[in-house]
């Protein structure tokens, strides 16, 4: 890039920035959350990931890199020339980037991954173009095989014996030939190229099949002394309708597939295309691609949230079901985060754009359910491995069969033995082997997510299915999370205020929800924390600080005890608490009981349904809580909960996991905190409720995106689902090949005289695959009970 | 007869050797890009060497319609990826030491590999 490109450039920011900035008409925004100047300029340092197109060469990099580096408040730019995405770092406007990089001669949108609209219709295309060519060419290769089919069933005689019957066979013999080519030529390519590669697949079996039968007729047509008599019989019929038959099962199969997929379908449809960003004091509608970080977006009521956000203006209800699957719209306002995919329905809303492109956690799941209909389950190995040898070995049975029909066959020995080697290559499925697993994951992954359950992968899937014990953490995951100050006992001279004051200085600097339920009484009743110093947090047991010279210790009854603060005679009254379910939390000023605080945290209104639910399906329930005991047994009690583990410090819930393992229970775990994350990667399956933390989330090998434990019985019911279908389908194609492939050499025909057609054969395997895609749409029926 | 069943044999023998005896020459990676055509059945190369111990690009370029040529997994370093029909992918390929790794399409029909060297 010139030094006048980059001025004009740098011209063109400022000039940007300076007329957004002065722009008359600002829209509404509250005030108290962002400054107008805010609106038209990132002040705070973003990161940006923008899509490059037209960079051809490495030496396109280094002038995208150096047009965004003069970019003004740019201070990092990084592009990665094999994704063609470039990542920028500074306090700049989204817009003033795009703008850079098409002065530089490029063009640039937001990273929004694979645009996968964009990708589902061309899939849709191309899938749609390649069902009509295969429905053609079964059309073409039927008209010819169907009437010949006929001619031998009802005529029954396609033998060559007379000078005039080898033309008629010969002329047949060409037609089948161009049949070959036109509506087959796509088995023979594919042969072909596996065979130089060394390879082996369906279209090999095909290939083959069709071949001989084609070879053997057009011997028997031009060379008729060299056989028997009874051996001179055409099998142009067999391969025209071979052809005809696997062109319709594999149309049909692609027509089935288009339905497996149609979760993921349904989420890449909650995107929307258009978002309408607040520019200039006016609403300008953009394309999605282009709404960059702190973009302001209004939304009216009926609408779709475009990307994710934070709400700073109106209030509404949000139907997030479609994410959650939480039927009740949820209540937003300012402050409140809004997510891309959901539907605005009452008020309407400006939101700040805090996620967009790649980064919405709309395109997160669905790269994350993508990923997950990509993988498979351990179950599905054995057909990988058996696919590996399959083709050459069933290859080698044909020859086998050959072989022995040729050794002890009865007359026209060469006949049978043409017949049963092309029936062994024709009837063997390596499709249905390999459809089997895949699949079954594929509706079942999506069924999950449709109802808010997003499983990591394959093996998630299938261990989830065979859980034994579930640990629930308490606070939550059974409880709403979000404790409340129910008591607060004052034991010295410290007023109520005082106090309150104090421990919420205190626990400011705490994560905990039992801490936060401290901080928004204070705040509810006006009081105002104050500076801290020597913050410690104490795993399991509490925190310490000191604030305006006082020595403040806040905890349980263990944290006392460790620093020898005198609480006996009050341990009674907060045992009271305890068997109230409430919480409580001693508090001392200076070495000395202060007060004991009480907060309680509300069970979630489904918790006890839902683990009813669980437990009905003969999964043992374990409830892990760091709460007192006696606190932990009313809830145990209150929602129906025979096993639990109090005073639980967090690397224990961890070893409480590893203990149930190593009795032979296979595990799951379902928790919401960050210190839940180490028992939930050790767990079996780990569960994390999705309203839980981002560490919590990427620990889990399942997130249920709602906060209700019916999640929970859900994903399990869906994983149990899924895996039956995976066996039905594993069963039906090991039996298919199992039975088939000895049918077809020609094990009945000692007993009952029976040899099958090639045709039937053609049929049988066209359908195989069909009946396994279709088995595994069957879970797209699936709902889960007792909701 | 017996020359029949001796000619049974040789297929047979041929089969085993061409499918699982057979060592594939392999197409090595230059200036750290490799492409792959996705057509007809095949991975065009099948068999790519890459560099140990440093990062590389496969790029895979599928021009087939069927739709298993539409999936591409490479189980051992838990690759699975989309093929969009005429459109380049880039997979990256971590950093490994030295082995061989089997890459495939869903149902096993397209197979190739991967040797790290």
């Amino acid at each position: 890039m010139s030094d006048e490109q980059i001025n004009r450039e740098n011209e063109v920011t400022k000039s940007c920035c300076h007329n957004r900035n002065n722009t008359p008409n600002e829209p509404k925004i509250n005030k108290n959350i962002h400054s107008s100047s805010d609106i038209y300029t990132a002040q705070e340092t973003t990161i940006h990931h923008l899509m490059i197109e037209g960079a051809s060469c490495a030496s396109c990099v280094s002038k995208i890199e150096k047009a965004l580096r003069a970019v003004n408040g740019v201070t990092k730019a990084e592009m990665n020339f094999a994704q063609r995405t470039v990542s920028v770092t500074g306090s700049v406007q989204g817009a003033a980037l795009i703008t850079a990089i098409e002065i530089a001669g490029y063009r640039a949108k937001v990273d929004t991954s694979d645009s996968e609209q964009e990708a589902l219709d061309e899939k849709d295309k191309a899938d749609w173009a390649y069902y009509k060519k295969l429905m053609r060419d079964m059309t073409i290769a039927l008209l010819l095989g169907v009437p010949l089919m006929i001619y031998g069933l009802v005529i029954g005689e396609m033998t060559v014996n007379t000078n005039s019957e080898r033309l008629v066979w010969f002329t047949i013999g060409l037609a089948t030939l161009a049949v070959m080519y036109f509506s087959g030529k796509h088995f023979y390519v594919g042969a072909y190229n596996s065979l130089k590669n060394h390879s082996a697949n369906m279209d090999t079996l095909i290939a083959l099949g069709t071949g001989t039968a084609w070879l053997y007729s057009m011997v028997v047509v031009a060379v008729p002394e060299l056989l028997p008599t009874m051996a001179r019989h055409v099998y142009f019929e067999a391969t025209a309708m071979i052809i005809g038959l696997i062109n319709l099962g594999l149309a049909l199969e692609i027509k089935a597939r288009g339905k497996t997929s149609e979760a993921i379908k349904r989420l890449i449809g909650l995107q929307a295309k258009t978002a309408r960003v607040v520019r200039g004091g006016n609403d300008v509608d953009i394309p999605i691609e282009n709404v960059m970080l702190k973009d302001f977006i209004r939304v009216r009521p009926g609408e779709k949230i475009s990307v994710d956000g934070e709400v700073v203006e109106g209030h509404t209800a949000i139907d997030e079901s479609m994410l959650t699957g939480e039927p009740m719209p949820v209540e937003k306002q300012a402050g409140d985060k809004v997510v891309a995919g959901t539907i605005n329905k009452s008020g309407s809303i400006v939101f700040q754009a805090t996620r967009v492109g790649k980064d919405t956690a709309l395109a997160q799941i669905i790269n994350m359910v993508k990923k997950a209909q990509n993988s498979k389950p351990p179950i599905g190995r054995l057909a990988d491995a058996i696919s590996a040898y399959f083709v050459p070995v069933i290859m080698i049975i044909a020859v086998l069969s050959a072989l022995a029909w040729l050794n002890f066959g009865p007359s026209p020995a060469l006949v049978f033995a043409i017949v049963s080697a092309t029936t062994v290559l024709i009837i063997a499925c390596p499709c249905a082997l390999g459809l089997a697993t895949p699949m079954s994951v594929m509706v079942g992954v999506g069924k999950a997510a449709e109802a808010g359950v997003l499983i990591r992968n394959g093996e998630a899937l299938q261990t989830a299915s065979k859980i034994t014990t579930m640990i629930l953490d308490k606070t939550g995951t059974i409880t709403e999370g979000e404790p409340k100050v129910t008591d607060v006992l004052l034991t010295k001279n410290y007023s109520r205020k005082e106090v309150l004051m104090l421990a919420a200085s205190l626990e400011a600097g705490s994560e905990h929800p039992l801490a936060m339920a401290i901080v928004d009484s204070a705040k509810a009743q006006g009081i105002d924390t104050k500076k801290v110093d020597g913050f410690r947090s104490i795993a399991g047991k509490g925190v310490q600080a000191s604030c305006e010279g006082k020595a403040l210790l806040f905890g349980n009854e263990k944290l006392m005890k460790d620093k020898g603060i005198v609480i006996e005679q009050y341990i009674e009254k907060a045992q009271e608490f305890a068997q109230e379910a409430k919480t409580p939390m001693y508090f001392a000023i200076n070495n000395t009981l202060a007060a004991i605080i009480s907060v309680a945290d509300p069970i979630k209104s489904d918790s006890i349904a839902a683990i009813a639910r669980l437990q009905k399906n003969g999964i043992r329930i374990v409830m892990l809580t760091g709460d007192n005991r006696l606190t932990a047994q009313a809830i145990a009690q209150k929602v129906g909960i025979k096993e639990f583990v109090a005073e639980v410090m967090p690397e224990d819930k961890a070893n409480k996991v590893a203990e149930l393992q190593e009795e032979g229970e296979i595990v799951g775990m379902t928790g919401d905190g960050i210190n839940d994350a180490p028992a939930l990667a050790h767990a079996n399956v780990g569960f994390a409720i999705g309203t839980g933390t981002d560490v919590a989330i990427e620990s889990a090998d399942i997130t249920l995106m709602r906060g209700s434990l019916h999640g929970l019985a859900d994903a399990i019911a869906v994983s149990k689902a899924t895996l039956a279908n995976i066996k039905q389908n594993l069963f039906g194609a090991f039996i298919y090949n199992v039975a088939g492939v000895p049918i077809a050499a020609g094990v009945l025909f000692p007993f009952f005289g029976l040899l099958l057609n090639p045709v039937i054969a053609g049929a049988a395997m066209a359908f195989s695959s069909l009946t396994v895609v279709t088995n595994a749409n069957r879970l797209r029926l699936f709902k889960a009970k007792n909701h | 007869m017996l020359w029949v069943n001796i000619a049974g044999m040789g297929v047979i023998g041929l089969i085993i050797w061409w499918f699982w005896l057979y060592k594939s020459s392999s197409v090595d990676m230059s200036d750290g890009v490799i492409e792959v055509l996705v057509k007809d059945g095949v991975y065009q190369p099948a068999v790519i060497k890459v560099p140990a111990n440093q990062e590389s690009t496969i790029t895979f370029f599928r021009a087939d319609s069927s739709p298993c040529s539409e999936s591409l997994h490479i189980p051992d370093l838990e690759i699975a990826a989309t093929l969009r029909l005429n459109k380049k992918v880039d997979i990256s390929i971590p950093a490994m030491q030295p082995g061989r790794h089997a890459f495939h399409c869903q149902m096993k029909m397209y197979t190739g590999e991967l040797i790290v060297d």
